[in-house]
């Protein structure tokens, strides 16, 4: 085995599911945030607004 | 509140939104690929891997032609069984030149790596055209137009530099000698047999579709198929040593 | 129509496609005159006669287009409809096209001598042609008049482009002609699903920069802030299957004056970069494309906003994200290096997450509503495609783990977990789609009879439950036969035995296929009369949306 994969994969093991962890979170936290939820009711409507 | 802003950004700008979706799906497929490039351990080492004689290559290429991939693997995994059906479990290294793969996916019909070698030709010649006067039972569409058309092998050479251009080792020898190479080996009493032989060690020659008269489509696929899985000596192939 | 008339001008998006067309005509003549095979020498002659017809109709939609299409029509958007029409009638052709051809190929494994021994009609040149023609021919339709469709509505505004429209559905319509036609007469790269040769490749990659480039526009045009969710689906389609497209397919021609090409990458390397981009062809045309068609058309048809805006926002990203890792699944104790199939298989079963996340969020959309599933058997439809899609999401998951893979891999159950989605989700979410979409396009009040839809749905239904079911069990079967053993320790079939075994499941299958492509007769013969005999929607006298076409 070389010891740059076992490093990268070491990196990738640790940090990146940090990292993704945390873009989820955000993705989850934005969704969620109590003050958009207007704006995405509004949103939905899009589809059923007659022009 | 403020943070979040950021995201409407996203929303309304159909640009930030695209280059977000390329990140996104630019990740996966470069931390799957790329190592395969580099890392030493995605080949092993195995000897006897040769690149494809003139015959051989035109047959693999009928072989594409008529999608024989849509119903035969070329990949024996290691598990008891397939090992004991089909032979040693397929290697990286076995289809390293070939372009493309042609491991398959759906086994309609055996697995042909190991193939090579297992019949006579006779038996491939019968079989490919008219599949159930060898094996009754079977489902395979019979290839009777193999036999009966010439093979084209006007371009091969080129063929063959287009292999070299993408990583494939022919030497220029190689490729200049295609056009008689091709023919010794479908022809066993051809002047030129001894110098395609020296070219591509392990290669037979041999007449495959029973008729000296011309070179057959059906002589390619069968020298093809003939040779599918024969290159490595597995009784001096060290699997340890390859160990991944 | 009150215009103000103005002169006439040849714009420069009309003379740039002429003469790019132009330059076309004369490459594919140079080469079918120098081609070295047959085969070449065709589809340059092709090429040619359809770049011959594009400049045509460039010209004639010119003198019989008004100075300039309007984009507001008594104040409503004038929306672009013609080429949406095509592209609904074209998969409505292709779909039946593609569910024959699936017949005709499942009936030669039942009855293998109805290959007849022939080159065209061989089952290794067919099976190409059906996948092709019912992913790209007709899904690729599909997707191209919903979105069309779609962001024009959503966005409340016209398509960019005179010409532009036209040449995306046209354009992708021949890449079809050229790659099915290539496939009858052994043409192909060889890998499954991305069997199109180099030209035809090049060919779809102009296309599809023109049909991201309009799609964008539009959305630039809108008057609405927010880009509807729809919309995201449909740009993570166009853009992933670009780059899919473009990595699967590197080859290097032998000559421009051959078919024939060699592809760059080879082997274990080739395998990777063929499963990245099979299974993000399910993952992204077959599932992101399709998922905007439902978060549009099932709120729409039930008249009520998609269950949870924020679920689809997670869900978004989520499935975007998990998908594209999950290729090396299809490559389980193969030559590929263990930890990229184990790493393939780890994001397999997550994606089951937002799966379910998406199925919950069509499902839900309901919630209040459920006695329209009794009356609507349109929406019943799309109800059943989004039941289907977390069936087969649920499987794909489950097939990705190594034990039970080494089991199903090289059997029929990967087959038949392919037609839960397709038939099932893909086909259902589409018949839908198109059944909403026809009254739509050509103003009419309603479908033609919902009776025939009824019909449609109930058979194609059993035909999907025929289908699958013997495919489980054929598939299992196969798998357990071939690892037995005997008390002796030898193997205990041979592998003939397994293969005559399969045989009444191949009937039953083929059966259930038929069903199908009896549904989809019934549908089309349904749509057909909407359009000729339809009541239409707006009182004589008054314009219709519909422009000059």
């Amino acid at each position: 085995m070389s010891s740059p994969y076992i490093a990268a994969a070491e990196f990738a093991q640790t940090y990146g599911l940090v990292y993704f962890f945390v873009i989820f979170l955000g993705v989850l936290v934005y969704a969620l945030w109590p003050s958009n939820g207007k704006r995405f009711d509004d949103a939905a409507r899009v589809p059923l607004r007659e022009d | 509140m403020s943070l979040f802003d950021k995201h409407v950004v996203l929303e309304k700008n159909s640009i930030l939104l695209l280059v977000g979706i390329l990140i996104m799906v630019a990740i996966g497929g470069m931390v799957e690929i790329l190592p395969l490039f580099y890392l030493k351990s995605t080949i092993e080492d195995a000897k006897g891997i040769r690149p494809y004689s003139p015959l051989e290559l035109a047959g693999r290429n009928i072989y594409l032609r008529e999608g024989c991939y849509n119903c035969h693997s070329q990949m024996v995994r290691p598990m008891r069984d397939e090992i004991e059906r089909y032979g040693h479990f397929s290697l990286a290294a076995e289809s390293k030149f070939d372009h493309p793969f042609q491991w398959g996916s759906k086994r309609t019909g055996p697995d042909l790596a190991r193939v090579g070698a297992k019949y006579s030709d006779q038996w491939h010649r019968e079989h490919l055209s008219n599949p159930r006067s060898i094996v009754p039972g079977s489902i395979m569409p019979g290839y009777p137009f193999l036999a009966k058309n010439e093979l084209d092998y006007s371009h091969i050479a080129d063929v063959m530099r287009t292999n070299q251009l993408v990583g494939v080792p022919y030497t220029d020898e190689q490729i200049s000698n295609a056009v008689a190479d091709l023919r010794a080996q479908a022809n066993p009493d051809d002047k030129a047999v001894d110098a395609m032989l020296k070219r591509y060690p392990k290669a037979v020659a041999r007449d495959f579709d029973g008729d000296v008269t011309k070179v057959s489509e059906m002589d390619a696929l069968v020298a093809y198929l003939q040779m599918l899985g024969t290159l490595v000596d597995f009784k001096l192939y060290d699997d340890k040593a390859n160990l991944r | 129509m009150a215009r103000t008339v103005e002169a006439k001008r040849i714009t420069a998006e009309e003379i740039g496609y002429v003469l790019f067309l132009g330059a076309l005509l004369v490459a594919c003549l140079l080469i079918a005159s120098r081609a070295w095979d047959q085969v070449m020498a065709i589809h340059a002659g092709v090429g040619a006669l359809f770049s011959a017809i594009g400049i045509f109709l460039v010209f004639k939609g010119f003198s019989d287009r008004p100075s300039q299409p309007d984009q507001l029509v008594d104040g409503k958007p004038n929306y672009n409809f013609g080429p949406i029409k095509f592209a609904s009638v074209a998969a409505m052709f292709w779909g039946i096209a593609g569910f024959l051809v699936g017949f005709i190929i499942a009936m030669q494994l039942a009855f293998p001598a109805l290959n007849f021994d022939f080159p065209l009609s061989n089952f290794g040149r067919l099976r190409p042609l059906h996948t092709s023609a019912v992913i790209f021919a007709f899904g690729g339709n599909v997707l191209l008049a919903t979105s069309f469709y779609v962001v024009q509505r959503t966005c409340q505004a016209r398509m960019p482009g005179i010409v532009t429209p036209w040449f995306i559905v046209l354009g992708y319509n021949a890449f079809i002609v050229i790659a099915g036609t290539g496939y009858l007469l052994g043409v192909t790269q060889g890998k499954e699903y991305a069997e199109p040769e180099w030209y035809a490749d090049l060919w779809l990659t102009v296309v599809w920069v023109v049909y991201l480039l309009a799609f964008l526009g539009t959305i630039w045009k809108r008057k609405e802030p927010h880009i509807y969710v729809a919309n995201w689906f449909y740009l993570a389609f166009i853009v992933t299957i670009a780059m899919l497209h473009l990595g699967n397919n590197m080859s290097v021609p032998v000559s421009i004056y051959t078919s024939k090409s060699v592809q760059v990458f080879s082997g274990v390397q080739d395998a990777m970069v063929q499963w990245w981009y099979g299974h993000n062809a399910v993952g992204f045309f077959l599932t992101a494309g399709f998922l905007a068609i439902m978060y549009y058309f099932v709120p729409k048809r039930a008249e009520r906003p998609v269950y949870s805006y924020r679920l689809s926002i997670v869900h978004f990203w989520a499935l975007i994200f998990l998908y594209i890792w999950a290729g090396p699944h299809h490559l389980h104790y193969t030559a590929l290096p263990e930890w990229a199939s184990t790493l393939g298989a780890t994001f397999s079963i997550m994606l089951w997450m937002p799966s379910w996340g998406g199925m919950i969020n069509g499902l839900m959309t309901l919630s209040g509503a459920w006695d329209k599933l009794r009356t609507d058997p349109v929406l019943r439809m799309l109800v059943v495609s989004v039941a289907f899609y977390g069936m087969s999401t649920f499987e794909g998951p489950l097939m990705s783990v190594k034990a039970v893979n080494s089991l199903s891999h090289y059997t029929d159950w990967t087959i038949g977990h392919v037609h839960s989605g397709a038939l099932g989700w893909v086909g259902f979410v589409s018949f839908g789609a198109l059944y909403c979409l026809y009254p739509w396009l050509w103003n009419r009040k309603q479908l033609y009879s919902l009776k025939l839809v009824s019909w449609h749905f109930w058979l194609a239904t059993l035909g999907i439950v025929l289908y699958i079911c013997a495919m489980w069990v054929s598939g299992i079967m196969q798998g357990l036969m071939w690892r037995a053993y005997d008390k002796l320790g030898f193997l205990e079939y041979s592998f003939i035995e397994t293969v005559e075994a399969m045989h009444p499941f191949y009937v039953i299958r083929a059966l259930g296929g038929l069903l199908f492509v009896l549904g989809a007769l019934i549908m089309a013969y349904n749509l057909y009369m909407t359009v000729q005999k339809g009541e239409r929607e707006e009182p004589a006298g008054q314009p219709v949306l519909a422009p000059a076409e």
